[in-house]
């Protein structure tokens, strides 16, 4: 006991944090599996407007190799055989070409129909939650005290040094770990105001409709089929970043982390007398 | 991180996972729940509606971008006998009913719907499976139509009934290809009947002799082989009462997203 510092709970996450952060998982976990439903009814992507069939440069199939069904992927000129993953997957004897595997899609069955109506009702979900968060934190705050990196966090000699114990794993603590680390900061405002905003604009470009109400915005995304592969790879940058937060979240003290995002309170060793 | 730990958050992940797996699958079994996700669908269509232009026109091409590899979906060839009488013939006796709620019914040939008031566009076709073809396509306007056969007041939806049974295992008699639209998008200026594609008469494969182009919706509403248009003012008696063959069958019925 001696050794061990004395804890102290800070006030961490507001309930607005809280209640859109949760919502948030929600809705990105249904989007992304009811997206991924979506992707199978034609496990393909192109650049441009239009698709050019015979060269996808990315493409999960079902192919017959030495007289044996086999999953292969291709990426540009590269070739993948990805059996019991990409392109046929399902347990053994009742294998199905698809391109992402049953555990990866709402519903688990081929769907199309059912994975569009998860898609859009979750779709409406993430929008107004995304409107709340981001209106909140403009007005009373939390962008701009939170998110925002001090100008200190700034100095390539602190980022540096913020970079290299990350990968050490090393967490600020006592008084540091009152707010986010740099890298932290940064990571948040990447997903927050690029990727997700990027995901909903993408995805309002596949609607024929909206097209033709928004023109321009097709065009800045170079035609229907480049947008769906934006799409795809921005949704592939919160899967990445989901991956990294979750083992970040496990490791720099799960419980904490659990209990903050909550409760909103967060433990964090007491310095000397001051605290 | 122990092993112990380890092993134990893996199993609660792996727990966590299958858990969420199988609620998943069983609410997209409960009628209840798929019937509140379909509440999306009309807040969508409202949405839509209220901050497009009803006469904003779908994005049209140059001859340069059109595809060559022109996909086609759904029928490739009807076998239905009916149909394959008016092939045999290259569609001589083809006639386009149009009636229901109007007050003058029509049957137009093939020569009538080339002489009515047409429209030329170079569109892409945006299946709901996630691919687009550049296409060009020539027919009769829609509204041109309709206008003609003067629809009566209380119609509120256009029904297109085709030639091709697609789904040879319905019982019910909704096998039968069909599908509908509303009065903003049927009277939308690139709403046309086509009889030609990439300046060729219309393919069997792509719904000879004549298809819907309905430009601000997705692939499915393109109904092909039309044979009747009717005017009404529910879509409840039809089908499976959802106002379509892929929307009796769990598809949104407004395709417009």
């Amino acid at each position: 006991m001696a050794d061990k510092p004395a804890k102290v709970l800070i006030r961490r996450h507001s309930g607005v944090t809280r209640i859109t952060h949760w919502l948030n998982v929600l809705a990105v976990s249904l989007l992304l599996m009811s997206g991924l439903q979506i992707f199978n009814a034609h496990p393909a992507l192109y650049w441009g407007a239009k698709s050019t069939f015979a060269e996808p440069w990315v493409s999960m199939k079902k192919v017959e190799v030495a007289g044996q069904p086999r999953g292969i992927t291709t990426v540009g000129d590269l070739k993948f055989d990805t059996t019991g993953l990409f392109g046929w997957s399902g347990p053994e004897g009742r294998r199905e070409q698809r391109g992402f595997p049953a555990w990866a899609t709402v519903p688990s069955w081929r769907d199309l129909g059912s994975g569009r109506s998860w898609h859009f009702f979750f779709a409406w979900i993430f929008v107004i939650n995304g409107l709340v968060y981001w209106l909140w934190g403009l007005a009373g705050g939390h962008v701009r005290r939170d998110l925002l990196p001090t100008r200190d966090q700034m100095k390539p000699r602190h980022i540096l040094h913020e970079i290299v114990t990350h990968a050490r794993l090393q967490f600020p603590k006592g008084e540091a770990a009152r707010r986010y680390n740099v890298i932290q900061k940064l990571t948040y405002l990447a997903v927050i105001a690029v990727l997700l905003p990027l995901m909903v604009l993408t995805g309002l470009c596949m609607s024929p409709t909206f097209n033709a109400t928004v023109p321009q915005l097709i065009d800045l995304f170079g035609g229907r089929q480049s947008a769906r592969t934006i799409h795809f790879l921005s949704a592939s940058g919160i899967v990445l970043f989901i991956v990294v937060h979750l083992v970040l979240v496990v490791v720099s003290g799960l419980w904490n982390n659990l209990r903050s995002m909550i409760t909103g309170r967060y433990a964090i060793d007491a310095e000397g007398d001051k605290a | 991180m122990t092993l112990d730990r380890r092993r134990w958050l893996t199993a609660a992940g792996a727990t966590l996972g299958s858990l969420w797996l199988t609620g998943c699958d069983k609410l997209a079994m409960n009628s209840t729940f798929t019937g509140v996700l379909k509440v999306a669908e009309k807040w969508t269509r409202h949405a839509q509606r209220a901050v497009t232009d009803r006469n904003a026109l779908a994005r049209e091409f140059t001859p340069a971008e059109m595809s060559k590899d022109f996909k086609a979906n759904g029928t490739m060839r009807p076998g239905d006998a009916a149909y394959l009488a008016l092939l045999a013939e290259n569609f001589a006796s083809y006639r386009l009913a149009i009636g229901g709620l109007v007050e003058q019914p029509l049957a137009l040939s093939l020569a009538d719907l080339r002489a009515a008031p047409s429209r030329t566009q170079i569109t892409r076709h945006d299946c709901v499976e996630g691919w687009s073809s550049i296409g060009k396509w020539k027919g009769a306007r829609l509204s041109a139509l309709l206008d003609r056969a003067k629809l009566k007041p209380e119609a509120r939806y256009i029904v297109f009934h085709c030639a091709d049974t697609l789904d040879r295992s319905a019982t019910d008699g909704a096998g039968v290809y069909y599908e509908s639209i509303d009065l903003i998008d049927a009277y939308h200026p690139q709403t046309i009947l086509a009889y030609q594609m990439n300046d060729a008469t219309l393919p069997v494969r792509h719904g000879a002799p004549l298809r819907l182009r309905v430009e601000r919706q997705l692939g499915y509403k393109h109904a092909k082989y039309v044979m009747r248009i009717e005017a009404v003012a529910s879509l409840d008696g039809l089908g499976r009462g959802k106002g379509g063959f892929w929307p009796d069958r769990g598809y949104q019925w407004y395709a417009g997203i």
